[in-house]
């Protein structure tokens, strides 16, 4: 297994330095010149930033050149890091963290990743000696169930689920009920994933929220939207969607253990204001840290 | 948005005014905004950029025909060379040499292979096939579960050993069972991987060499972005695919990524999966997909899926009651009843331009539902009522309530609705569609 994750990481290592090797080329040069604007938006376009965001993000580079505060094509790394980090760092949304239980809803498309994001975040709160309990809310997909039951007993957190098919809603109300009884520190709510397009699948996490708030009027406290790395363009609209169906409270970046660079946070973060709150490295319970944004900066500009 | 993308690139066009040959500055003006489209499309910077390079070579010499705006010659070229990128004929599953066939799913973690195993299986199966299916991913979760209930929903058989085994001794397995019987399609599911996991990509490679797979699939989902080229090739070199399936088609998401795939790697997309649905798969038709990377829907899809049930002298005559507007309640009666034959109402809608966000607002089986007392309202209307629906008063609204099992509510609401399509089509064939509607008939593609 260690000698697995080893090559997992040099294999990570390995495409990093390829694409580190390009970056160095890119700042190496002595004075600023046409050609790099048109490198860093190819650099910035690969890694999934998008063409406005970058151009943005280009323009007021430029506009640092022009007031004469950079002149050496090694000082444009540093500006263009403190643009990117400007547009990351947004202040977290308010969070009443005095209610107990903590109830944290989870939402995102198919596929992200949510069920995983969960087990971490349960295991952060075991670890820790606290008490947590997980609703299994995605009833539609087969196997969707046992899938979190599954980590559930890895986390030593309770699942409370229904049958296949029935309604999400009950369970999450059964789900903090429970919590309320056993005075459980947090809540965290499975939901099926689900395309943002899909008016009805919307709609039913609107109700969600809804049967959160009934047992205590602050709740949900959390919406974490699960995205992943590799997403494209179409981040930003799924982010856009499930805000203005659930208002999300934070994005939770998920396999960012992957060569992708989960360059479509700037336009989501800058756009939207949604802040990231949670970065997902791995496959395995601890893989989870705090997102900052200058590490994450480094990560593409380093 | 393609309309979006042509009124941009009319309006430019506008401005430069003329016709004949194309310049070299109408067309860069022209292309930046190609450019833009393409990677909001998430087609790889790369690949944009060849792309155009071809685009601008065959522009430049291009005289603009007749027919045409410079705006739409130039989408012209870009839809054309989209078409010579993804292939002109669809690609099928290749043909059987030595049953059972072998076709093995392989991907990122959440691109949707298990899903997409068991659609597969159930495409296979209606063709008359005898598909088995393999649960090979061991390492996730409740994957095996999973795999076997989606079998047992469709009656597919489904062979699967415990999390414990090895993958490559149960596909071994799965072989041995199904020799001496009806089986010719075995469909491997596999675990999540990443491309860079060289413990992960040798074991499939092993797989691979042991099973000699007719197909080796795949599965990329369609919001990937800039880095599916980097995965997919990777995934190609270390085991050689055979094909594409893009999925989760059925968001908003353009797929520009399996553009740049097929781009870089030449490998084939196959199928699309465009719904939580096990029968969400359909075959890959590479015209209606280049509309849909530039964002102009599926239109193509759209009007084949009509013409299938709908033969052209109908459409033919239909259009032209729609351009007299004598388009009355049995035309949209027979229309229904196309409607009925060609499938589920919201896939339908879905495929058309700027529509994909309405066939959202409608609940799956309620617009079915909708049709059907729609229909049994126009059925229970005199011919004359049909041809003519103004002279429907009150005693007569009562009649066909009763005689459809519905409200004289339901009979304006239908009525209404018919009144706004009237109006609707009216101005689409006089080619200033209302502002509700996206112009989807500027552009003649064939």
């Amino acid at each position: 297994m260690s000698e697995q994750l080893g090559k997992i990481e040099q294999g990570v290592k390995q495409s990093k330095e390829a694409w580190f090797g390009r970056i160095a080329h890119i700042f190496a040069r002595g004075s600023v010149s046409e050609e790099i604007w048109d490198e860093l938006e190819e650099l910035l376009i690969l890694a999934d930033v998008g063409v406005e965001t970058t151009n943005n993000l280009i323009d007021r580079v430029k506009q640092r050149v022009k007031a004469g505060k950079v002149a050496q094509a090694s000082q444009i790394r540093s500006a263009l890091k403190a643009e990117m980090i400007n547009l990351l760092n947004i202040s977290p949304k308010p969070i009443n963290t005095d209610s107990v239980p903590q109830v944290i809803l989870v939402v995102g498309v198919n596929g992200s990743g949510k069920t995983t994001s969960i087990a971490k975040l349960a295991y952060d709160f075991t670890s820790q000696g606290k008490r947590v309990i997980l609703a299994a809310g995605d009833t539609f997909r087969a196997a969707a169930i046992d899938q979190l039951k599954y980590w559930g007993e890895k986390t030593d957190a309770e699942v409370i689920a229904h049958r296949p098919g029935s309604d999400p809603g009950a369970v999450v109300f059964d789900a903090i009920q429970a919590a309320h009884s056993r005075h459980a520190q947090a809540v965290i709510i499975d939901t099926a994933g689900r395309l943002h397009t899909k008016f009805n699948l919307m709609e039913e996490l609107k109700k969600i929220k809804k049967v959160a708030a009934k047992l205590d009027p602050t709740a949900p406290h959390q919406v974490l939207l699960v995205l992943d790395a590799t997403t494209g363009q179409n981040g930003l609209t799924q982010a856009k969607y499930f805000t203005e169906a659930v208002n999300i409270t934070g994005g939770f970046l998920a396999k960012l253990d992957s060569t992708a660079k989960g360059g479509i946070i700037f336009a989501i973060c800058h756009e939207l204001n949604i802040p990231i709150v949670y970065i997902g490295t791995g496959e395995k319970l601890q893989d989870m840290a705090p997102f900052n944004a200058e590490t994450f900066v480094n990560a593409i500009l380093y | 948005m393609l309309e979006v993308l042509t009124q941009k690139l009319t309006k430019i066009f506008h401005e430069l005014g003329g016709k004949g040959k194309l310049s070299e500055k109408d067309i860069d003006t022209a292309l930046r905004e190609v450019r833009l489209s393409l990677l909001e499309a998430d087609v790889n910077f790369k690949v944009v950029k060849e792309l155009l390079s071809r685009v601008r070579e065959r522009a430049v010499s291009t005289e603009v025909s007749q027919s045409l705006t410079p705006a739409q010659q130039v989408i012209k070229i870009v839809y054309e060379e989209l078409i010579t990128i993804l292939g002109h004929e669809p690609s099928k599953l290749a043909p059987i040499t030595h049953p059972p066939a072998i076709a093995l799913l392989v991907g990122l973690q959440g691109s949707g292979k298990t899903t997409t195993a068991a659609k597969l299986a159930l495409h296979l199966k209606n063709l008359g096939q005898h598909p088995l299916l393999v649960a090979g991913d061991t390492r996730r979760p409740a994957a095996i579960e999973q795999i076997k209930l989606l079998g047992k929903q469709q009656n597919i058989p489904v062979y699967s050993e415990d999390a414990n085994a090895l993958s490559i001794t149960i596909c071994c397995n799965a072989l041995k069972q199904v020799e001496q019987t009806a089986t010719n399609w075995v469909i491997i599911d596999t675990q999540g991987r990443l491309q860079i996991d060289e413990a992960m990509m040798q074991e499939l490679a092993d797989i691979k060499s042991k099973l000699q797979p007719l197909e080796v699939l795949l599965t990329v989902d369609a919001m990937t972005g800039q880095e599916a080229v980097e995965v997919a090739q990777e995934f190609h070199s270390r085991i050689g695919l055979t094909g594409l399936i893009l999925t989760k088609l059925d968001g908003d998401a353009r797929g520009g990524a399996a553009l740049s795939i097929r781009f870089v790697t030449g490998v084939p997309i196959k199928f699309l999966g465009t719904g939580e649905k096990i029968t969400a798969l359909e075959p890959f038709y590479p015209d209606r997909f280049a509309s849909r990377v530039l964002g102009m829907g599926d239109v193509l899809s759209f009007i084949e899926h009509a013409e299938r049930t709908y033969s052209q002298q109908q459409a033919k005559e239909l259009e032209r009651k729609m351009r007299t507007t004598s388009f009355d309640l049995n035309d949209l009666l027979e229309q229904l009843h196309q409607i009925h034959k060609i499938g589920p109402l919201t896939s339908l809608i879905e495929m058309l331009p700027g529509f994909p966000k309405l066939a959202s607002y409608m609940p799956e089986d309620e617009g079915e539902k909708r049709l059907t007392k729609i229909e049994a309202i126009i059925l229970s209307m005199t011919t004359e009522e049909r041809h003519n629906p103004r002279i429907i008063n009150g005693s007569r609204r009562r009649r066909i309530a009763q005689g459809s099992g519905t409200t004289p509510q339901d009979i304006n609401q239908v009525l209404n609705q018919f009144y706004q399509m009237q109006k609707l089509t009216k101005s689409l064939m006089r080619g200033r569609p209302s502002k509700n509607m996206p112009s989807m008939f500027g552009i003649p593609f064939k």
